[in-house]
C-alpha cells in the first residue's frame, strides 16, 4: 500500500539490517498510525471546540453537563485495549531482540572501557575501536576519531558478550534498532542476525564520561568468503606482529587493541590524560605534591594501579589493565614510550 | 480619601517579617523568587548546551565543560524547579484558601521547608564554584562512585536536603487538606488542583525517603569505600538504578500531577463551564500517583535486568496511560458546549493539552519493550520528556502565574505580554523538540558532546527554537514587572472563577477569611 511506504520512508530511521529490526519497523508504523489517529481526535476535538464554543457575548451560558458514563467508560476502555496490544506486540518483538541463552554463530566478546570498545573473537583476533585517527580530517575542532572496522557475516546469528572494565556503557547499533548495556562485573548479550550487507555505525548510549560521544565503531557486514578472508588476514598479521622489534609492538598495542591513544598523545598535545611524549627519565608531579622520574616501575605501576599516583592536572580517570596486559606486553610498551623523545 | 486596604502585603513590613513570616501566602512568594532565579539559572544552562550542539565538534567548550553545563541543567531544573514549582509556589499561595483555611496546618514547617529548599540549593550550588559535576543529573553509579570527582557528594548532600523540603510541604499539604477544610467541603467538594495537590504530596512524602537513602549511600560509598553499588567492591551497579528510578518515576508524577490541577482550574474558568468528569480526573490523580510506584523499571529495559521484569515493567506502564488519558478527554469535553475565552492564561492550558498529547503518545512507544530498546537513552527520549515535563509543567506554570497574579499582587498581568510570550513558547517549544524525536529515529544518542555531521542541520534547528523558548520566558518575565509598575486594579474575581480564593479581596487579608465560608456545592458551579 502507497500510504504504508509512505510512512516508512519518512520515519527517518537507517535501513533496517537484521532479521529483527523490520519486526521492530512495523510496531513503530502501528505506533505511529494509531498515535496520529489520538492526536487528530484529540487535538483536534479541542480546536474545534474552541471555535465553536467560543465567548461571543459576555452573558453567554455554558451547558451544565457533569459527566456521561457511557463516553467515559470508552474513552478509558478503548485506551486500554490499544495499549494491551501495543504491550503484546512490543512483547514478541522485545523476546526476539534479546534471545537469551542463545549460542551465536560467530561470538565476540565486547569489552567496553573509557572510551574505546575492544572486540575479541574466538580465535585472539582483537579489533580496537575507535583509532586515534580523526573521522572528519580537516576540521580542527571535532573530536570524534574514526571507527575501526569489525566483520560480521551476513545471514549468521552473531551473539557478542558484553561487558565493560570500568563504568557502564551501553552496545547501540541504530541499523539493528538493538541496544543493550555492557554493565562491569556482568556479562550481558547482543544477539542479532544480519541481512544486509554494508557498514553500521556503533554508539554509546550510557552516559559515561569526558568522551562519551566518541566512542563508536563500525560493523561490516559482508558474505561468508569475504568473513573468512578477513579473518585470515587479521591472524596473518597477528603473526607477523610477533616478529616485530619490542618498540613497535608497542607501539602497536599503544594504537591498538589496548586503546592507550584514546587517552594519551604522542605529540605532547593534551587529551584526556598525561602526554607521553618525554616522559620517560624525567620528573612527573602528581596532584598529592609528591614526584617521581618516570622509570620502569613508575610505567607499570601506572599501568596497573593507576590512581596510586595521580599526574597533577588530570583526573582520576583510568582504569586500571590488571588483568588485561601480560607481563611482556608492558615491556614493549616500555620500550615505545622510550622512543617517544 | 479611602482607608488603605489591610492584606498580607502590609500586615508587616521590612524585609524580616518577610524572613520570618509565617503566612502561606508570603512563603509562596518567597519560593516564586527562589525558583525563579533557579529557572533563569538552570535555563542559562541549557541555552549554553543547545548553543554548543550548534555544529559537530567543538563550538565553544571542551568536552568536560559541556558534560558540566548538562548536568548542572538537569539537576536544577528537576531538583529545584520543576519538583517544587507548582507547588511550593502556588500550592502554598492557594492551597489553603481554595480548602477555606486561614493558613496551612504546620506554619513553621512550611517556613523551614522554604529554609530547607535554600540551604541544599546553596550546597548544591556551591559545587559550581568548588569542584564541578559531571555525571549527569541521575549520578548513575559506578561512573559517579569511583570515576568522577568528589563534588559529587556535597551536589547529593544539597539534593538530600531540597528532598526534605520536598517531604516537609508533602506532609503538610496531606495534613492540611484533611484537617482544615471549611464546613461543608467534603472531599467530594475540593477543587481539582487540591486533590492534584493532594495526590503529589502522598508522593512526596512515601517516595522522596528512597531517594534520600540513595543519595546517603552514595555517598557513603564514595568516602567510606563500602560496597554497594561498585563492582569492584563487591557492589551491583543496577541497583543504583533501581533505588534512583523507585524515588525519579513517582517524581515524574510529582512534577507533572501539579501542572493538570492547574490545567482543570483554568479549562473550567475559561469555559466558565462545570467541570466535566469531577470524579474521574480527582480520582485518576489518585491511581496515577498509585501506579507511578510500580513502574520504575521501565527506565532499565537495557540495562542487563531480566526480560521478565521488562515485559512486567512495561504492563504496568501501559496502565498509567489509562487515567491519563481519562484527563485529557475530560478537559477537552469540559469546552464542550462551553463559553470558552482564549485568555493568555486559557492558550497556556491548550499549549499544555497540545504538547503533553505528544509527549504522552511518545510516551507509549518508550513503554513499549521491543520499540524501547532502540529509543532508549537517545534523543527521542530527550523530545519525550521536554515535551511532558517542560511542555506539560512549564506551561502550566506560566498559565498559573498570569491567572494567579491579579489574586497574589491585586494588578492584572497584561494579556497582550501574556499572548506574545505563549507565541514564543510554544512555537519554540516545538522547534526545539520536535526535530529530536528525528534525531532519536535516526539513532543520535543523549548527552552526547560531539555528533556525526548528519545530525547537523536537525540540531541547529533545534538550538534555534532554543533561543525562541529564551526569548518567550524572557517576554513572560518582563510582563511580571509590568504587572507590578503599570498593572490594573483586579478586583476580587477578574476573569469569573468559582473557586473560594475569588470570593476574597486581591490580595487577600492576612488570615485570608473575614468569616470561615460555609459551602454549599462542589466547585465550578457555572449555571
Amino acid at each position: 500500500m502507497n500510504w504504508f511506504s509512505f510512512i516508512t520512508a519518512t520515519s527517518f530511521m537507517p535501513v533496517p539490517a537484521t532479521k529483527e529490526s523490520g519486526d521492530v519497523d512495523n510496531l513503530y508504523i502501528f505506533l505511529l498510525v494509531s498515535g496520529l489517529i489520538s492526536f487528530i481526535i484529540l487535538i483536534g476535538g479541542m480546536v474545534i471546540f474552541i471555535f465553536k464554543y467560543r465567548r461571543k457575548t459576555e452573558d453567554q451560558k455554558s451547558a451544565y453537563i457533569t459527566h456521561n458514563t457511557l463516553a467515559e467508560f470508552l474513552w478509558s476502555f478503548i485506551p486500554f485495549v490499544i495499549m494491551m496490544i501495543i504491550f503484546a506486540w512490543g512483547w514478541s518483538v522485545f523476546h526476539d531482540l534479546r534471545r537469551v541463552g542463545e549460542k551465536g554463530d560467530v561470538e565476540v566478546h565486547v569489552t567496553a572501557r573509557q572510551w574505546a570498545w575492544t572486540f575479541k573473537y574466538a580465535n585472539d583476533i582483537e579489533i580496537n575501536s575507535p583509532s586515534d585517527k580523526k573521522l572528519v580530517e580537516n576540521d580542527p575542532d571535532s573530536t570524534l576519531l574514526k571507527p575501526e572496522v569489525v566483520v560480521v557475516p551476513v545471514g549468521k546469528t552473531i551473539r557478542f558478550i558484553l561487558t565493560s572494565d570500568d563504568v557502564l556503557h551501553s552496545f547501540y547499533v541504530p541499523a539493528f534498532r538493538n541496544k543493550m548495556d555492557a554493565v562491569p562485573g556482568r556479562r550481558t548479550t547482543f544477539t542479532f542476525t544480519p541481512i544486509e550487507k554494508g557498514d553500521f555505525t556503533v554508539f554509546c548510549t550510557e552516559y559515561c564520561g569526558t568522551k562519551h560521544s566518541n566512542m563508536m565503531a563500525t560493523i561490516r557486514v559482508v558474505d561468508g568468503e569475504q568473513f573468512a578472508l578477513w579473518q585470515s588476514e587479521k591472524l596473518a598479521g597477528m603473526a607477523g606482529a610477533s616478529n616485530k622489534g619490542p618498540a613497535e609492538r608497542g607501539e602497536a598495542l599503544f594504537k591498538g587493541s589496548l586503546g592507550c591513544s584514546g587517552c594519551h598523545s604522542i605529540d605532547g598535545s593534551r587529551i584526556v590524560g598525561p602526554t607521553f611524549k618525554g616522559l620517560y627519565g624525567n620528573k612527573r608531579d602528581f596532584a598529592d605534591g609528591s614526584s617521581v622520574v618516570a622509570d620502569d616501575a613508575y610505567i607499570k605501576q601506572s599501568i596497573l594501579v593507576p590512581t596510586a599516583k595521580i599526574v597533577a592536572g588530570f583526573p582520576p580517570a583510568m582504569s586500571s589493565f590488571q588483568g588485561r596486559i601480560k607481563e611482556d606486553e608492558i615491556k614493549d610498551i616500555i620500550e615505545f614510550i622510550k622512543t617517544l623523545k | 480619601m479611602a482607608h488603605e486596604q489591610h492584606n498580607y502585603l502590609n500586615h508587616q513590613k521590612g524585609i524580616w517579617s518577610w524572613l520570618t513570616t509565617l503566612d502561606h501566602k508570603r512563603i509562596g512568594i518567597m519560593y516564586f523568587i527562589a525558583i525563579m532565579s533557579f529557572f533563569f539559572l538552570g535555563g542559562v544552562f541549557a541555552l549554553l548546551v543547545r548553543a554548543e550542539l550548534f555544529t559537530p565538534g567543538k563550538t565553544l567548550f571542551s568536552a568536560d565543560v559541556y558534560n558540566r553545563m548538562m548536568t548542572y541543567h538537569g539537576a536544577i531544573m528537576v531538583f529545584m524547579v520543576i519538583v517544587p514549582g507548582i507547588p511550593a509556589i502556588f500550592g502554598n499561595f492557594v492551597l489553603p484558601i481554595m480548602i477555606g483555611a486561614k493558613d496551612v496546618a504546620f506554619p513553621r514547617l512550611n517556613l523551614m521547608s522554604w529554609y530547607m529548599l535554600m540551604i541544599g540549593a546553596a550546597i548544591t550550588g556551591s559545587t559550581l564554584f568548588l569542584e564541578n559535576v559531571d555525571t549527569g543529573w541521575t549520578f548513575y553509579t559506578p561512573y559517579s562512585s569511583i570515576k568522577t570527582g568528589m563534588g559529587v557528594i556535597p551536589m547529593v548532600l544539597g539534593v538530600f536536603i531540597i528532598g526534605f523540603s520536598s517531604i516537609l510541604t508533602g506532609l503538610n499539604f496531606i495534613v492540611t487538606t484533611h484537617k482544615l477544610r471549611a464546613p461543608g467541603m467534603t472531599m467530594n467538594r475540593i477543587p481539582l488542583m487540591v486533590w492534584a495537590l493532594y495526590s503529589t504530596a502522598i508522593l512526596q512524602v512515601l517516595a522522596t525517603p528512597v531517594l534520600a537513602i540513595t543519595l546517603l549511600l552514595l555517598i557513603a560509598e564514595k568516602t567510606l569505600g563500602v560496597g554497594i553499588f561498585d563492582p569492584q567492591l563487591g557492589g551491583d551497579p543496577v541497583l543504583f538504578q533501581h533505588f534512583f528510578w523507585f524515588y525519579s518515576h513517582p517524581a515524574v508524577y510529582i512534577m507533572i500531577l501539579p501542572a493538570m490541577g492547574v490545567i482543570s482550574e483554568l479549562v473550567a474558568t475559561y469555559s466558565r463551564k462545570i467541570i466535566f468528569g469531577y470524579t474521574a480526573i480527582a480520582y485518576s490523580s489518585l491511581a496515577i500517583a498509585g501506579v507511578s510506584f510500580l513502574v520504575w523499571g521501565h527506565h532499565m529495559f537495557v540495562s542487563g535486568q531480566s526480560e521478565f521484569a521488562g515485559v512486567l515493567f512495561s504492563f504496568i506502564t501501559m496502565l498509567v496511560g489509562v487515567p491519563t488519558a481519562i484527563k485529557l478527554f475530560n478537559w477537552i469535553a469540559t469546552m464542550y458546549k462551553g463559553s470558552i475565552r482564549l485568555d493568555a492564561p486559557m492558550l497556556f492550558a491548550i499549549g499544555f493539552m497540545f504538547l503533553f498529547t505528544i509527549g504522552g503518545l511518545t510516551g507509549v512507544y518508550l513503554a513499549s519493550t521491543g520499540m524501547d530498546v532502540h529509543f532508549h537513552d537517545t534523543y527521542f527520549v530527550v523530545a519525550h520528556f521536554h515535551y511532558v515535563m517542560v511542555g506539560g509543567t512549564l506551561m502550566a506554570l506560566m498559565g498559573a502565574l498570569i491567572y494567579w497574579f491579579p489574586k497574589v499582587t491585586g494588578k492584572i498581568y497584561s494579556d497582550l505580554l501574556g499572548r506574545i510570550s505563549w507565541v514564543f513558547i510554544f512555537s519554540g517549544f516545538n522547534v526545539t523538540f520536535f526535530p529530536q524525536f528525528i534525531l532519536g529515529n535516526m539513532g543520535m544518542p543523549r548527552r552526547y558532546y560531539d555528533y556525526l555531521p548528519t545530525f547537523t542541520e536537525l540540531n541547529q534547528m533545534s538550538t534555534f527554537g532554543s533561543w525562541l523558548i529564551g526569548t518567550g520566558f524572557l517576554v513572560g518575565l518582563f510582563g511580571v514587572f509590568h504587572a507590578l509598575m503599570k498593572g490594573k486594579e483586579a478586583g476580587n474575581n477578574p476573569f469569573g472563577g468559582k473557586t473560594l480564593e475569588w470570593t476574597i479581596p486581591s490580595p487577600p487579608p492576612h488570615e485570608n477569611f473575614d468569616k470561615t465560608p460555609v459551602l454549599t456545592g462542589g466547585p465550578y458551579e457555572y449555571r
